[in-house]
């Protein structure tokens, strides 16, 4: 299959996250119907934890719950034997001038921008966060349009709004990033099935054995020893703010709910259905019961944050809590690495 | 978590859109569901916003009592660190610190006017004649 022969028309889908949601959605313009944001999502070994030592993000630790901005799409395609085309630029006009180029194809392309000048969100959500992912499908009344796959339906964007979210500044600046799929094969049953083994065992090594103690389940402890000595070190504002930062980046707009875990479990309830196996279903619960542990967590953290807790035993049970996490994620991906899937 | 402990706490995301949930239904499958929001996250941004207003206030003071230049009122109301400015301006974040002193800042060069007020979407002439 050539995407040149492709005609049918764009669907938008809506989904948790954005990159993941940008993945499906093209993916299934290019035919692969099955794709699903679960399944992008796991093929990509998408789940993650790090703390990223030494980095602060708006002032506030900078915590992750998923893998690194570009690796979903990256992975699910190549285990997928997509070809990929992924570009960078320089110069704003020569990326408006290739973007325009495959409009005039016919053929949507991902891009990714910084939210904070990007006009359709609203202010509240506007900082600097580089990372977020849209798909443009086509151009109408010189406006490109825009799927974006955070939102429920499609809208569009100005050349020099788009242009100005592609070349965002600052961490992570998307340089007029775009990319797309390129070549695709005829995809067996078999392709998907090693894809989902080989997405299930990378993301077990990522989170077992990645090495240092601030990323994998390790990160979950680092993050809980630092919780303990933030009221006494930072004084009880700070605090307080940097636990907002972490409820922040575990449950707002594109995690699907408890820092990615809850959509963890559905790749592996729709793993199991492909490998027809009913061990890894089992295991999908452990990570639904690990998202209800970080939902839990979060409550506490208001808590704290709304000023109804001040304590620094309030500040140790978080920290309990956190640890109790990740001996239940430890324990999930073990179970994970014992099936010895694929071999 | 079920499909009925979805919270519908409509905050900032409520005029904007509804957001992808993953929930368990009443077969213990897994499928989406649409959220209005959750209060508790609802607060986690308020209480970073009241810090960012809090650090712009800070800022304008600082501005209004000759410590500090505008550019550091603008680029902590842009919500901007030095990075940011940095990678906005292509200055060196150590040079913009400089600019964050008053004396420095009034021999500014337009040019370097005309690059952090394009930076921070406002006209030189603001940016100059901003007195906290």
């Amino acid at each position: 299959m050539n995407i040149d022969s492709q005609t049918d028309a764009f669907r938008h889908v809506q989904t948790a996250h954005c990159e993941n949601g940008v993945t499906t959605a093209l993916l299934r313009y290019h035919g692969l119907d099955f794709m699903t944001e679960p399944l992008a999502f796991g093929m990509g070994s998408g789940l993650f934890y790090i703390q990223i030592p030494f980095l602060t993000v708006n002032n506030g630790p900078a915590i992750s719950f998923r893998t690194m901005p570009g690796a979903i799409f990256k992975r699910t395609c190549k285990s997928l034997g997509v070809e990929v085309t992924r570009k960078k630029f320089s110069n704003p006009a020569a990326a408006e001038a290739f973007l325009d180029q495959k409009v005039k194809e016919g053929a949507p392309v991902g891009c990714q921008v910084g939210v904070f000048h990007l006009t359709y969100f609203p202010k509240e959500y506007r900082f600097h966060f580089n990372a977020h992912n849209l798909i443009v499908f086509g151009e109408e009344d010189g406006r490109y349009l825009i799927s974006d796959p955070v939102m429920e339906d499609v809208t569009s964007l100005s050349k020099e709004e788009l242009s100005r979210v592609r070349f965002a500044q600052g961490p992570l600046a998307p340089k007029g990033h775009i990319y797309f799929p390129e070549k695709i094969k005829p995809i067996t049953d078999d392709m998907i099935r090693k894809g989902v083994v080989s997405g299930i065992r990378r993301n077990v090594r990522d989170m077992l054995r990645i090495p240092g103690n601030f990323a994998g389940v390790n990160g979950i402890r680092h993050t809980s020893n630092h919780v303990r000595k933030w009221r006494d070190k930072l004084g009880l504002r700070k605090a307080s703010l940097y636990l907002g930062q972490i409820v922040r980046m575990q449950e707002e707009i594109g995690t699907g709910g408890g820092g990615f875990r809850f959509l963890y479990g559905a790749f592996l309830e729709e793993a199991a259905a492909y490998l027809q196996d009913d061990r890894v279903a089992n295991i999908s619960e452990d990570f639904t019961k690990a998202g209800d542990m970080w939902r839990a967590s979060a409550i506490k953290m208001a808590g704290v944050y709304k000023g109804r807790l001040t304590e620094q035993k309030d500040f140790e049970e978080i920290a309990d809590m956190m640890l109790d996490i990740r001996l239940v994620e430890k324990e999930a991906f073990e179970k994970l690495s014992r099936l010895k899937l694929g071999r | 978590m079920k499909k009925e402990d979805l919270p519908q706490d409509p905050g900032a995301l409520a005029k904007f859109t509804r957001e992808v949930c993953y929930v368990k239904n009443d077969d213990g499958k897994y499928e989406t569901a649409l959220s209005k929001g959750w209060d508790i996250k609802k607060q986690a941004l308020d209480s970073a916003w009241e810090e960012v207003n809090e650090r712009v206030e800070d800022a304008r003071k600082a501005v209004a009592n000759g410590e500090k230049s505008p550019v550091y009122y603008f680029m902590e109301l842009r919500l901007m660190d030095l990075s940011v400015l940095a990678g906005y301006t292509g200055f060196f974040p150590f040079f913009i610190k400089r600019h964050f002193k008053p004396s420095v800042f009034k021999d500014l060069s337009e040019r370097k006017l005309e690059k952090y007020a394009r930076a921070f979407d406002i006209t030189v002439s603001e940016l100059k004649n901003f007195k906290g």
